[in-house]
């Protein structure tokens, strides 16, 4: 179990490094040059030229990465040795010239927003997705069933866009319900910060809830056929343990799989939610830094979404093996 | 002795999209405790469908389920499932083919062994863990405090049906239904098996239905032979009976067919011809006629009429559902049949 | 007579798991020694309890799988490391049948392109035709040839093994390795594909490897029969001496296991009951490895593995033979 665990952190610190790397690579070979970009309209060659080399863009990649990874782990020192001298502490992922601040402050603080919209919603459609799917697995064929699947498909086969864009219109401009969308700190606003995030809530739910409710549909229906389902019938166990002791414990493992990955996607950034909603967080700062061709910045926000993802993928492997005694045991 | 199981009139269809599918047709028999009824059958015969029913599975499915089925005088077919699931497990019990599907993969079998005895009795975890680590000593499982915290996949193949077992009498049901409880396991663990079952028959005066398509098996474990063959009994009686002198032509079949460690092995094995028939389409009359070699013994009967389950003889507890008559078929049997056993 | 197929030595071990992450890997040990011989239309029966290596024995032979160590010669040639390119002209010669009658047939290709599928690979143009030799083979085995352009779900179990054999049979091979051949079909579907099998090696000199579990079912074939236990072979003698008169207690056990049909012979015959499970092929038992299960056992037993010696009209792997 421990070097299954080892095995798993060792691999996802490799996959990092090499989708960094290639991260880095790619933005370098972009026509845009971040030295003109942040010297402005006036800027004469011998001013970029020295930008080029203040930010050691002079260098060659496999230096300049090597600086970059370094500035990781013990952080580095912009424009050595001038009055201009900009110390960016570990963990260093850049600095953004255009908004004069280090990437990891940047991220540091749209994270918090990113959050919130991750952990809400998500709980939000693993209940709705959840329930609806075992509640139609249970009732097979019937209304219920066909009303919640209708639904569901009808939800799957939405857009975040247009979703949020209608609820927002009714809840926020015509009842008046709700404030705008927005980002208060749960920790000194949390009612405002509830009702801010409630429609981002409630517009990603709808939404993935549709897949989970379809997910837990199929899943339970196939492990109804299992033999050991009928075991459980024969012992004279009641329908209740039967279902949620049996079949739900048995169709769980993929939904936990998915349900890891989709969070870990979403904590990098909700790009569409918080472009929706003009959510200061992690997607938002994304779509601003491309917008601008604030390259460090989208370096950085990319390697940090690339960072949960893999992080997800190896508690997903880790829960996989909580789950299912065959992985833990081997 | 008074019949402890009574099958009487027992049929069950299923509607397909195909056709209506008679899986079991007015199938009747009997059972004392402590005696074993081995059903005899190929695929599609019928045999586990039948097993089902006398646990009342088929409750809350499409099937339709007509007949009685009396277990100590309760009738399981008129009873609704919320009384028939306080029954299931304590009164009878039922262990299958494939341990390994029919354990739960994520839970531990003592848990899954505990969880049966807890269904039944009001006794506290560690209770019910104790009887658990019993049972699973009772059946041969060596160290059970132990091994009742390994997953089924952490057992052999004969050690995960001995759990089977355990866990099915941790109730002590009167009515044992163990659907090819050996088919998937080496023969010296069958052998085990077989062994384990006959005990515990002894210790606890279990009546036992054992589906199978191994005569050997039920040669070796019943007292009385029901076979089936599309969904009908087409012969009942003791094991001498039917496997000394059996009374239908495929009977005849299955006991000239199967490879056997006596008699001449240069001798071709007389085979059955054909195959078992699809339950969407059951042939006329008997349904065995299109594979019978003495169909033109009778004519036209066999393809036009289904024959009626009778006694060989007068009076007699060996039925069969054959249009040969008596004559005929001692004089097939001892000319034709009997040379090839 | 002249040998078909001569297997010396025969090893096959498959790497298991690693249980740390710079620690050594598992070795599963298969096959483990294998020697034995097989004469020109001969049929010889491979049986043994699950695990004990001969499925793996017939992929072996049939190079299926690439042995570990030792040497299989087929027809007088070296075949144990040769390419699957060297291997294509052979396989004309020897072919293998499969247990699972379904998995084996490619759902979306007819019978008949299933049935001349060695012609197709081997490059090879029968005489009279594909179509026309395709039909004789179907027509061989028992199956209407106007089914030519049928696909297998339209078959029933029994006539799919059938299908199977066909493209055995096709190139008209020297060796077939028929691998737990019946063993999926119900009762009465069991006795016709012997009947078959065992008409088409008479009828076309075809060796046989017979591999399966159960003895009655080998008897009925073979004419010579080796029992495997745990990778090894722990007797090998031929049909009537290895029924009547088993050598090797496992040959004893195994026997005495079989569930007998005749409710008169039941009490007469002698009770063996092997207790516990086969060992783990990941470390199985030292010296002989039947030891742990054998009443027979001594301190030699666990120190010594038995060679397998000729003993009167048997070749037995044991230290205390009956």
């Amino acid at each position: 179990m421990f070097n299954y665990l080892l095995r798993r952190i060792v691999s996802g610190i490799i996959v990092l490094g090499i989708v960094s790397a290639i991260v880095f690579g790619i933005f370098f070979i972009l026509p845009a040059d971040p030295a003109r970009l942040s010297c402005g309209k006036t800027c004469s060659e011998e001013q970029i030229v020295k930008i080029r080399h203040a930010l050691e863009l002079d260098q060659t990649l496999p230096i300049q990465y090597g600086r970059y990874l370094k500035g990781i782990f013990v952080g580095r020192t912009y424009l050595k040795g001038t009055t201009a001298e900009l110390h960016c502490s570990a963990p260093c992922l850049g600095y953004s010239f255009q908004t004069d601040q280090p990437v990891t402050q940047l991220l540091k603080d749209r994270l918090p927003a990113t959050a919130s919209i991750a952990f809400g919603a998500s709980i939000l459609w693993l209940l709705l997705g959840l329930s609806s799917g075992i509640i139609s697995a249970l009732r097979r064929g019937t209304w219920v069933d066909k009303f919640s699947q209708g639904v569901a498909l009808g939800a799957a086969s939405l857009q975040i866009y247009f979703v949020g864009l209608v609820l927002q219109f009714i809840f926020v401009n015509k009842l008046a319900w709700l404030p705008a969308p927005g980002y208060s700190s749960p920790l000194h606003y949390p009612v405002d910060w509830a009702k801010q995030m409630a429609l981002p809530w409630i517009t990603l739910a709808f939404l993935l809830s549709a897949i989970y409710s379809r997910l837990t549909r199929a899943g339970m229906i196939e492990i109804m056929g299992e033999d050991y389902v009928r075991t459980a019938r024969a012992k004279g166990l009641n329908n209740r343990t039967i279902n949620l002791k049996h079949v739900l414990r048995g169709a769980i493992t993929p939904i936990v799989t998915v349900f890891g990955l989709d969070l870990g996607g979403l904590l990098g950034g909700a790009v569409i939610t918080e472009y929706v909603f003009n959510i200061p967080g992690l997607g938002k700062l994304s779509t601003d830094a491309v917008a601008n061709l604030d390259l460090p910045v989208i370096t950085g926000t990319v390697i940090f979404s690339a960072f949960f993802i893999i992080v997800a993928n190896v508690l997903v492997d880790l829960l996989y093996a909580a789950l299912d005694p065959k992985v833990r045991i081997q | 002795m008074s019949n402890f199981l009574e099958v009487k009139n027992l049929s069950v269809s299923f509607p397909t999209e195909d056709g209506v599918v008679r899986a079991v047709d007015n199938l009747s028999f009997t059972l004392e405790k402590g005696k074993t009824l081995g059903i005899v059958g190929e695929s599609g015969s019928g045999k586990s469908v039948t097993s089902l029913a006398i646990l009342g599975l088929h409750k809350g499915s499409s099937a339709e389920v007509s007949g009685q089925i009396l277990i100590d005088g309760q009738d399981i077919n008129a009873k609704p499932e919320t009384d028939v699931r306080l029954l299931r497990g304590k009164l009878m019990s039922m262990i299958f083919q494939d341990a390994l599907a029919a354990l739960h993969p994520y839970y531990t079998v003592g848990n899954q062994i505990a969880e049966a005895y807890l269904v039944h009795n009001k006794v506290s975890k560690s209770v019910a863990k104790k009887r658990a680590i019993e049972m699973l000593d009772r059946v041969g499982i060596p160290n059970p405090q132990k091994r009742i915290n390994d997953f089924p996949h952490q057992f052999s193949g004969g050690m995960r049906q001995r759990a089977m077992i355990a866990m099915a009498l941790s109730c002590n049901p009167s009515l044992l239904i163990a659907d090819e409880p050996t088919t998937a396991l080496d023969v010296t663990v069958q052998a085990q098996i077989i062994d384990l079952l006959r005990d515990l028959q002894k210790e606890f005066n279990t009546a036992i239905i054992l589906i199978t398509h191994d005569l050997g098996v039920v040669a070796e474990t019943a007292d009385d032979i029901l076979l089936m063959y599309a969904g009908k009994e087409i012969e009942y009686g003791t094991v001498r009976d039917v496997l000394q002198k059996p009374q239908h032509p495929y009977g005849w079949g299955l006991l000239t067919s199967i490879p056997r460690l006596t008699g001449d092995p240069n001798k071709s094995l007389a085979a059955i011809p054909g195959t078992p028939p699809s339950l969407i389409s059951v042939p006329s009359g008997c349904a065995f006629h299109p594979r019978c070699s003495y169909v033109s013994r009778v004519g036209t009967a066999c393809s036009a009429t289904i024959p009626e389950l009778l006694p060989v003889t007068s009076g007699a507890h060996h039925l069969v559902r054959c249009h040969l008559d008596a004559t005929a078929r001692e004089e097939i049997f001892k000319n034709q049949v009997g040379p090839n056993l | 007579m002249s040998k078909i197929l001569k297997v010396e030595g025969l090893t096959k071990h498959f790497p298991g798991r690693k249980h740390s992450l710079f620690g050594k890997r598992d070795i599963v040990q298969a096959v483990d020694g294998l020697n034995f011989e097989v004469e020109t239309g001969e049929a010889i029966g491979l049986v043994g309890e699950s695990g004990c290596g001969k499925s793996t024995t017939g992929r072996l032979i049939t190079r299926l799988l690439e042995p570990t160590s030792g040497s299989i010669e087929f027809n007088g040639k070296d075949i144990t490391h040769l390419s699957n390119a060297q291997m294509r002209p052979i396989r004309a010669d020897l072919q293998i049948i499969f247990q699972d009658p379904y998995a084996s047939l490619n759902p979306r290709h007819t019978v008949g392109t299933i049935v001349a599928s060695p012609f197709r690979i081997g490059g090879i143009e029968p005489e009279g035709g594909t179509k026309k030799r395709v039909q004789e083979l179907l027509e061989i085995v028992g199956l209407n040839p106007e089914h030519y352009n049928r696909y297998p779900h339209e078959f029933s179990g029994g006539q799919r093994q059938r299908i199977g054999i066909a493209r055995a049979l096709a190139l008209r091979p020297k060796l077939i390795v028929a691998d737990e051949p019946v063993s999926a079909l119900d009762v009465s579907i069991q006795a016709q594909v012997i009947n078959l099998l065992k008409d088409l090696q008479k009828q076309f000199d075809i060796a046989f490897i017979f591999i399966a579990h159960d003895l009655a079912v080998v008897r009925h074939f073979a004419q010579r029969v080796a029992v495997m236990y745990l990778g090894n072979i722990v007797e090998i003698a031929d049909r009537d001496t290895l029924y009547s008169n088993p050598k090797h207690p496992y040959t004893k056990a195994l026997l005495s296991a079989v569930p007998e049909v005749d409710p008169d012979a039941i009490g007469s015959r002698e009770r063996i009951r092997l207790t516990g499970d086969v060992p783990n092929p990941i470390n199985p038992p030292s010296g002989c490895r039947f030891r742990t299960r054998c009443w027979k056992a001594q301190e030699i037993c666990a120190s010594n593995p038995p060679e397998l010696i000729q003993i009167g009209m048997s070749q037995v792997a044991c230290h205390f033979p009956e």
